[in-house]
């Protein structure tokens, strides 16, 4: 092997060793029985329904505004684009921290805009929000990208042959960038399970209306770290899996 | 785990350097006064409960300071700490909205009304239990199932209140002089107050065991504490 391919191979084996092993050891730390054990808790059920619930709202919301959004900043040249692309990814870089603090000045009890319609704070509703606002940019970023990759000529072509705006839209540009649309679900749905900071403090914690996994597992982690490691385990198998279906199914698209 | 390793990380870096700075895990409500007791360490303010389980897990800071005594026996129990001191009591007291209406206990039956309190297991949750322990099975049910969120740590607790999430939280005196103004303390009948005991202990182990002593040593009647409202011993 030349020296060069032996270093490039030294980083990839660091690399997945410092990556690879935090997360094994939460399957090697305990034995697989207790782990199913812990899962029995009702409280433990509670914060993975809850979680999934409002997660997959969140993305059900994420998709509906954002691929729209998505669309128009792909497809069009206007005064201020560029100035909107950052403004939308502007949540991925900001710490959850600031996120809640964010939420809270905005649409909490004291917020601009607290004084008005349902309150939030503390509610189911409230952990939507969160999740919405910490997870969209990962879905319109790499859904504006995929759309932008979309071969221009398709959609003149459509276009040319009679085919409407919204027509082209539906049945060209979606399904051509689909493998990019369902990659940017996934990364938008895994980060949403993943959530706690902005959770926590625009939220709250309660068990079965507010309390996510991230949530439980931080309560659990001081008195019973085997019932935090048992939840970790399955976030880590839900994640792994969407990671895995999403790979598959832009192979498949590829083909 | 992130806690942990970051923890971790703190201690290994206070190692290296040679200046004697301490790393301390300390209760969230010992935040304003340990921060004047001695500015230069480095502190870690969580739950004690958390805290006490990264020293469980491993996490090696030279000073653990809980908001009760319990948390501290336990580690020196296990081996982990030198034998704890107390240095310092509280009072858990109800925290409204400096213009609330609610001015006792029995309010925060009502319908309507939003509480929050610490989680079971961090000690301003478990003491306020203990309060709602000592009352009638009916209005502590009524209690109970107003409360909104159980918070991780006190400092929680303060934020729902102060930012108005919810209309009152169980927390320390201390931390209603610390919000200063922002928020106006209902005390608790006198029969039901828990004994609120705050102890510190001298980690095993750390690399500092003159200067982890001396400050706990220092702690008992220190001006930082009785300035942010703690109590002697």
């Amino acid at each position: 092997m030349r020296p060069f391919t032996a270093l490039l191979a030294v980083a990839l084996t660091v690399a997945l060793l410092f990556l690879v092993i935090p997360v094994a050891a939460i399957f090697a730390n305990t034995a697989p029985s207790d782990l199913i054990h812990s899962l029995g808790d009702a409280s433990a059920r509670d914060a993975l329904r809850l979680s999934l619930e409002t997660s997959l709202i969140a993305l059900a919301v994420i998709v509906l505004v954002g691929t729209p959004t998505a669309y128009l900043l792909a497809t069009r040249r206007f005064r201020g684009r560029s100035v909107a692309i950052t403004l939308i990814e502007l949540p991925l870089v900001l710490p959850p921290a600031v996120a809640g603090i964010a939420l809270l000045a905005s649409l909490g009890p004291q917020g601009i805009f607290g004084g008005h319609g349902p309150q939030l704070v503390l509610t189911t509703a409230g952990v939507v929000v969160a999740l919405t606002f910490v997870s969209a940019p990962f879905y319109i970023r790499q859904a504006q990208e995929s759309f932008a990759a979309v071969d221009p000529r398709l959609m003149e072509a459509s276009r040319t042959l009679g085919a409407g705006e919204a027509r082209t839209f539906w049945q060209v540009a979606v399904p051509v960038a689909r493998a990019g649309l369902l990659a940017g679900g996934a990364l938008a749905l895994g980060r949403a399970l993943g959530e706690f900071g902005a959770t926590l403090m625009f939220a709250g914690s309660f068990r079965g209306v507010t309390q996510t996994v991230p949530l439980a597992i931080y309560e659990r982690f001081a008195t019973d770290f085997t019932g935090a490691l048992a939840l970790s385990a399955v976030l880590v198998a839900i994640s792994g899996a969407l990671l895995a279906s999403v790979k598959l199914a832009g192979r498949r698209a590829f083909a | 785990m992130k806690r942990v390793l970051l923890v971790a990380v703190i201690a290994l870096a206070g190692c290296g350097a040679n200046d004697a700075h301490l790393t301390v895990s300390a209760a969230a409500s010992l935040k304003q006064a340990f921060t004047a007791y001695q500015a230069n360490d480095r502190y870690s303010f969580a739950g004690s409960d958390q805290l006490a389980a990264q020293i469980r897990a491993g996490a090696r800071p030279d000073v653990f300071a809980a908001a009760n005594t319990k948390l501290p026996d336990d580690l020196y129990a296990a081996g982990l700490v030198e034998k704890p001191k107390v240095f310092a009591t509280n009072r858990l007291v109800m925290a409204v909205q400096p213009d609330s209406k609610i001015d006792a206990l029995g309010d925060l039956g009502r319908p309507g009304v939003k509480i929050a309190m610490g989680s079971p297991d961090v000690p301003v949750g478990s003491y306020t239990r203990q309060v709602l322990g000592g009352l009638g099975p009916k209005l502590r049910e009524a209690i109970m199932g107003n409360v909104r969120s159980n918070e991780p740590d006190v400092a929680g607790v303060v934020g729902k209140v102060t930012q108005g999430a919810v209309d009152a939280g169980f927390v320390y005196i201390t931390d209603v002089r610390a919000a200063n103004g922002r928020l106006k303390a209902v005390e608790l009948p006198p029969p039901l107050e828990p004994q609120v005991a705050y102890a510190a202990a001298v980690v095993k182990g750390t690399k500092h065991p003159e200067a982890a002593r001396r400050f706990v040593d220092g702690l008992p009647g220190a001006s930082a504490l009785s300035d942010a409202g703690f109590g002697r011993p």
